[in-house]
């Protein structure tokens, strides 16, 4: 049944591999990006916090194909942006990729950080603030420790919806797992076996984040 | 190398000034509600003030105030001199000066009781970690809760978790200290602990913002009771005189009402 499995013609691994490239660099830059986001949210400053809900509704809201094609399509040609190019290996259009990406899910990574931080009482950042500790402070000392435990489950729903999105990519030609399993499809002709092999994969890659974020949910909660 | 001691010195000489916290003409809404209505307030050093006055009479907002935990629509506040600074840094700094105890305790549930008291002068005032352990532990000492210095605040008792509160803000060797009702949250057999944790640092001349009802501790302790009614200070008086001869209509029926259980 899995005889189309040419390994010599189909590089499944290199697929699967730029898959999980395009899942840690987004999910890093991503969290990086929702983490400042989600503090201009909280933040005392009235143009900060407009910055973040713009951003979050617009990108939130545009759907995820749109922005990975608007990026390759805008940034590289219009505006000429290479994007480091030149440097390493990846192409440009997975460079590309990462940043829409990075765009797009950081919308969620902030929001469940913030329903986070809406579950710790206002009376933890109020005192903290009464001891003249500093706005930074208040969020890494006090709140976002506190917030940690409710955000992890939201938080691996988003990196395992950002694995499961990173297919978007074949959009823009980045030779990943839904690329390369299109590519099988078309030459194979055996639509059944090859989706039920893809749809193996990603669970693989899926299920050690979901079971991870799980154990340190519970390690969180165990704590103190 | 002389500019520096000798500026020191200058401001050392100049003479504190005697109003530690100053009130002008405070307005503050909270949408249509007109939570302070014109407040002029003036506390000396040293002094004990007990702010009374029925539910909803902006109490807690005054004192949120001061600190500016609430902002003010008109008016000024001054602490030692200084206006109240916009949000920053400057009100940070000025923040660490003015000790708060809140109703609800608000100690920091991932942090041990020692580091609870530590972290203020640790981050804000950046002093030596151990240093800032060893006047933590003094502190807890002196508020009779040193022994529960490695646990955490849920595991102690609401009279316990209050007197660490007081000592988290006393490690900030604060000029003025608010406390929003103390003792409203906790049990009453553990009142008394607290109060008595008070009425020492008034002893020792700590000046000092105390919104209350209790009346005991208000005669003891406070230099002056302020009555507040609808946003407005009503009257100003002598504990003594305030309790035993209060002059206004609505100071009359407030005291009616708590003294009838
Ligand atoms: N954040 C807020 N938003 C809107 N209204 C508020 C807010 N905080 C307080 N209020 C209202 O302002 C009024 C004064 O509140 P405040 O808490 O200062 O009263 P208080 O004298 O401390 O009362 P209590 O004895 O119940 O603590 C009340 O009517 C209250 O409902
Ligand atoms: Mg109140």
């Amino acid at each position: 049944m899995f005889d189309f499995l040419d390994l010599d013609r189909y590089d499944l691994f290199g697929a699967f591999w730029t898959t999980v490239q395009l899942t840690v660099l987004s999910g890093i830059g991503s969290l990086i990006w929702g983490t400042i986001l989600a503090a201009m949210r909280v933040s005392p400053v009235p143009i900060m916090r407009a910055f973040g809900t713009v951003y979050v509704h617009v990108f939130r809201n545009t759907p995820l194909t749109l922005i990975i094609v608007a990026c390759s399509q805008l940034l590289a040609y219009t505006l000429g942006m290479t994007m480091w190019a030149d440097f390493g290996t990846q192409s440009l259009s997975f460079r590309l990729a990462v940043l829409g990406f990075v765009l797009y899910t950081s919308t969620f990574v902030c929001e469940a950080l913030r329903s986070g931080i809406n579950t710790v009482p206002v009376g933890q950042a109020e005192a903290a603030r009464a001891l003249g500790l500093s706005f930074t402070q208040v969020l890494t000392l006090i709140v976002l420790p506190q917030a940690f435990r409710a955000v992890v489950a939201p938080l691996a729903n988003v990196l395992i919806a950002l694995t499961k999105n990173t297919t978007v990519a074949a959009a823009i030609g980045v030779a990943e797992a839904a690329l390369l399993m299109r590519d099988m499809i078309e030459q194979e002709a055996q639509l059944v076996p090859i989706a039920i092999l893809f749809a193996f994969g990603f669970i693989v890659l899926t299920l050690p984040t979901g079971l991870f974020l799980g154990w340190v949910a519970k390690r969180a909660a165990v704590k103190r | 190398m002389s500019e520096v001691p000798l500026a020191k010195e200058a401001a050392d000489a100049a003479p504190p000034a005697e109003d530690l916290v100053v009130l002008d003409k405070v307005n503050k809404h909270f949408g249509a509600l007109h939570v302070l209505q014109d407040i002029n307030l003036t506390i000396k050093r040293g002094e004990v003030v007990v702010v009374i006055g029925p539910s909803g009479s902006g109490k807690s907002t005054l004192c949120r105030a001061i600190n500016r935990l609430e902002t003010i629509d008109d008016g000024s506040i001054t602490i030692d001199g200084r206006p109240l600074p916009e949000e920053g840094r400057e009100l940070a700094r000025l923040r660490a000066d003015v000790g708060m105890v809140f109703q609800s305790f608000n100690l920091f549930p991932h942090r041990t009781v020692l580091d609870n008291v530590a972290l203020g002068p640790i981050k804000v005032r950046g002093q030596d970690k151990s240093l800032a352990r060893t006047r933590a532990q003094a502190l807890l000492d002196r508020v009779g809760v040193g022994n529960q210095a490695g646990k955490y605040p849920a595991q102690l008792s609401g009279g316990q978790q209050q007197r660490v509160a007081i000592a988290r803000a006393l490690a900030m060797e604060p000029k003025v200290m608010l406390f929003d009702e103390p003792t409203s949250a906790l049990d009453p057999e553990m009142i008394n602990e607290v109060l008595e944790v008070m009425q020492q640092l008034a002893r020792e001349g700590m000046t000092m913002v105390v919104v209350t009802h209790e009346m005991g501790f208000a005669r003891s302790a406070a230099n002056r009771v302020v009555f507040m009614a609808d946003g407005r200070i009503v009257e100003e008086a002598d504990p003594h005189q305030f309790f035993d001869n209060p002059r206004s209509d609505r100071a009359k029926d407030f005291l009616s009402k708590i003294l009838a259980h």
